[in-house]
């Protein structure tokens, strides 16, 4: 059976712990679980156990006199599960309040929810598609949604919060163990649902600093094609338009620029600078045909700079003929 | 060839009494109206059996397998709606409760049977609007509608909602009219205490049907209000708070997942007592645990919000109601455990039913403990794992149930005995199938596999696969339990009046009842008196033991 095996091998229930939490919430999922495995053998025990016993069969009659109630064994198995429940509920409270109660010196990151990708702007304005945290620091996010109710969801950090327009909602953890976490959209929010997806790194201690300075400044390390290429990767362009020419949300980068393109509702343009620039800034103004009028506007998320460079970007992908590395040794 | 003695009477009965197609669509009897009310759940079962499969289908592998994601959307939204407002909210009260609930008051009908075949209109119009906006553009939201998603999703969300407001009307009325006929048509003999659980269980669902169905409606329209005219009360855009519409929406809700459980309850205890052939024990137990669930189930709407942003005193307290109210529904399965305790068990068809419904949801039940706690809720709320939990309350619990109910009160009303061993097969298909589909599902939502996703990592791939290969399990399960209802229709044996040995009135009449439901009026007792029947081999079913030999017995 090669799916038991691949359960045992996962572990039967919860995934790894990489929080503070983690493990005191599953010290309660265990609680519950060898609880209700209890009761679930016994119901299951004595129902099985009654059927052979007392079943209908040839030369069996049933006892004369059974009892029709019992008030002292009703309260008994009232009771008993009573209390029981509650000592989950006020455990699971405890462990609640500190899913949700922050340390004060938390390091805050801003978190935006769109259709279907995950910003993250820290606290030097600089804005990535992925969340970077230090070890063994406690992190508070500060999250809303520009569009739908999106949920955030770490299942290694055992911590979910939905992150709703129209007001902020906080979610903290402490990371304990360098690695990449998953991060899922937990909260049904349309066609891409299932891949507003992202992971969470945690880095070594003093990585953290290292990998923000780096990555604040691309502009002024990298030349403009590379910079537009991570740019093109970290700001969600790469969640919709794809650059090997396969279909997605939006139209491919693949030998786009440059190129002249058919329009919603009639005419065409090409894709010169200006075409990229003003549908970057102003997304509904010209739709390419075939695809829905869906993409949000970065007016103020993108810099000119920026801009730039992912123009410089594209220019990579509709030259066929020049290598890459020519392109970026000028 | 001897006529079985108790099919003497079966000459003239409700199926042919009147003849036409329009004797059955202007039919005022309960009868009738149940019978007409069961051919269109079971239609919109078999509708949301399909939206199931293809659901199914689509998750064996990762990214598209035969769908794009809009269409799979679509399909998960469908299959819910379905399944919740026209099969499982309607199914045990509408479709059985109205065959039943007269005849076990000895009564001639419901109090008011011209409301009864409106509600069924009703139904009729809610579920076709239903069908026209799968036509005119699927609705994608999720069975919840959720704001502000919904209000600015491109389908057709106004028809949706117009048909699921329509539908709660229906429930309302079925709701009203069997609380008046509890309270009015029962025989002065028959004391509430008397009363067949079956009936106590509707009674509660009944009080949730009026007091909870009217917050939905209105919910709906606001709904409608802010898609239609641009008036702002969820969409934040607008001015309006996304997470109101959660509270209203789970008000209802909530609740509603009661008005599925509470009438599957009331049906368990009969099967349980019925297959035992003895007393039901804890009966006053019993009976009160379904009206304090119809009470504390208002109060826990909140628990589906722990990780909304409510406060943390909020969901303390929604936390602990809801650990509350599964008190009562365990002090159920006890109760029900202990019937079978020096009983003679018989395991026909519906008792396998009753016993696939103990074992599904006490799984179904204990898991809810994981929900309930705040902190292990935290993680698996919105995972596979609260797919599995409510598949194992709603469909091992309710549907299970229903399809109990089916099964033991089939030769009732139709008249005819089906092939039993076909018809266990069926129910050991359908509990293998189940158990294959949703156990995988509790494994990978705790490993944090999130709902209503269409596409997925690929280390979830194995759990998919297992619950997609167990989906077609249960379907095979249900197609044999199908054929064999449909089989009997045409080649079953006459039905006896009594075949099970139940002590309930309405076996206490032929198989299937005439029109005015008893020949000669029956006298109530003890619904659970069941040693008052004995086995008569020339009847092939249950007869009352002559009053002086029973008391000789005793």
């Amino acid at each position: 059976m090669s799916f038991l095996s691949f359960v045992a091998e996962k572990g039967m229930f919860l995934p790894f712990q990489g929080s503070t939490v983690a493990p005191a919430v599953d010290a309660l999922f265990k609680f519950i679980f060898w609880i209700s495995a209890f009761f679930f053998l016994l119901i299951v025990g004595l129902m099985l156990a009654f059927v052979i016993r007392f079943r209908k069969r040839p030369g069996y009659t049933k006892p004369a006199h059974a009892p029709t109630h019992n008030t002292l064994l009703e309260l008994t198995w009232s009771g008993i599960p009573l209390i029981l429940v509650m000592v989950m509920g006020v455990w699971g409270f405890k462990v609640f309040l500190d899913i949700n109660t922050p340390p004060a010196n938390a390091y805050e990151v801003q978190v935006t929810g769109q259709k279907w990708k995950w910003l993250f702007t820290y606290p030097n304005g600089y804005v990535d598609e992925a969340l970077h945290v230090p070890v063994d620091q406690p992190v508070r996010l500060v999250m809303t949604s520009e569009d739908v109710i999106h949920s955030f969801f770490v299942p290694a950090f055992r911590v979910k919060r939905d992150v709703v327009p129209g007001r902020y909602t906080k979610l903290w953890f402490r990371a304990t163990k360098p690695g990449t976490y998953q991060v899922f959209c937990a909260e049904y929010c349309g066609t891409g649902h299932s891949d507003m997806l992202t992971s969470v790194a945690v880095h070594e201690p003093g990585g953290f600093e290292k990998w923000l300075d780096q990555a604040s400044n691309l502009l002024n390390t990298l030349p403009p094609a590379e910079a537009g290429r991570k740019l093109y990767q970290s700001r969600g362009c790469a969640q919709c338009h794809s650059v090997d020419g396969s279909g997605g949300i939006g139209p491919t980068f693949k030998e786009l620029f440059g190129h002249k393109v058919a329009l919603r509702g009639g005419g065409q343009a090409v894709a010169d600078e200006d075409y990229v620039r003003e549908s970057i800034l102003e997304p509904m103004a010209k739709i390419v045909a075939g695809f829905e009028p869906v993409m949000p506007t970065y007016k103020g998320r993108l810099k000119d700079q920026e801009i730039t460079a992912l123009i410089a970007y594209l220019k990579t992908l509709a030259a066929e003929n020049r290598p890459a590395a020519e392109e970026k040794g000028r | 060839m001897s006529v079985p003695l108790g099919n003497a009477l079966a000459a003239d009965n409700y199926l042919n009494h009147e003849k036409g197609w329009r004797s059955w669509l202007f039919t005022l009897d309960h009868k009738r109206i149940g019978v007409m009310y069961l051919v269109s759940i079971l239609a919109s079962f078999l509708l949301g059996g399909i939206f199931a499969l293809l659901i199914r289908m689509e998750l064996w592998t990762p990214g598209r397998t035969i769908m794009d994601a809009h269409t799979y959307n679509q399909m998960f939204t469908l299959h819910g709606a379905a399944m919740i407002f026209l099969f499982i909210i309607p199914g045990i009260p509408a479709a059985l409760g109205n065959f039943v609930l007269p005849l076990m008051l000895g009564a001639k009908d419901v109090a008011f049977p011209r409301l009864n075949l409106l509600s069924y209109y009703l139904w009729v119009v809610g579920a076709l609007l239903a069908l026209v906006s799968i036509v005119t553009g699927a609705v994608d939201t999720g069975w919840t509608f959720y704001t502000p998603y919904s209000t600015t999703t491109n389908t057709s969300v106004i028809s949706m909602t117009l048909g699921a407001f329509i539908l709660g009307f229906s429930s309302i009325f079925t709701g009203l009219n069997f609380i008046v006929s509890i309270h009015k048509l029962r025989p002065p003999s028959m004391t509430w205490f008397k009363m067949p659980l079956f009936l106590w269980g509707l009674y509660g669902t009944a009080i949730i049907q009026i007091l909870a169905t009217p917050v939905l409606g209105i919910t709906l329209l606001l709904l409608i209000a802010e898609r239609a005219l641009g008036v702002g009360i969820f969409d934040p855009a607008l001015g309006g708070d996304p997470v109101l519409f959660q509270h209203f929406f789970w008000f209802y809700s909530h609740p509603a997942v009661y008005i599925m459980i509470l009438p599957a309850m009331g049906v368990i205890s009969e099967l349980v007592a019925t297959f035992s052939h003895r007393h039901i024990f804890g009966y006053r137990f019993i009976a009160m645990s379904s009206i304090a669930i119809a009470v504390i189930s208002f109060l826990v709407w909140g628990h589906h919000m722990f990780v909304s942003g409510q406060s943390n005193l909020a969901s303390l307290i929604f936390s602990i109601l809801t650990f509350l109210v599964a008190i009562p529904s365990a002090v159920k399965v006890f109760n029900w455990i202990a019937t079978m305790y020096k009983g003679e068990v018989e395991l026909a068809t519906p008792m396998l039913y009753a016993l696939s419904f103990l074992f599904l949801f006490g799984i179904g039940g204990l898991t809810g403990l994981f929900l309930g706690a705040l902190a292990t809720d935290v993680h698996l709320t919105d995972t596979y794992f609260v797919v599995a939990h409510f598949h194992y309350t709603m469909f091992g619990g309710t549907a299970i149930a229903f399809f109990g109910g089916l099964f033991y009160w089939w030769p009732k009303s139709t008249g005819k005995l089906y092939k039993e061993a076909w018809a266990r097969l069926g129910a050991f298909l359908i509990f293998i199938g189940f158990n294959t589909t949703f156990l995988a599902q509790f494994l990978m939502g705790a490993q944090g596999m999130p709902r209503r996703y269409y596409n997925y990592l690929p280390e979830f791939a194995p759990y998919h696969k297992v619950s997609t290969l167990g989906a077609f399990i249960l379907a095979v399960g249900f197609l044999i339990a199908a054929a064999t209802l449909v089989h009997s229709l045409f080649a079953g044996e006459p039905a006896p009046a009594n075949p099970w040995g139940a002590a309930t009135l309405e076996w206490q009449t032929t198989s299937p009842p005439p029109h005015d439901n008893f020949p000669t009026q029956p006298e109530p007792g003890d619904p659970y008196e069941v040693d008052k029947w004995v086995y008569d081999p020339a009847a092939r079913g249950y007869v009352l033991v002559p009053a002086a030999a029973s008391a000789g017995r005793a």
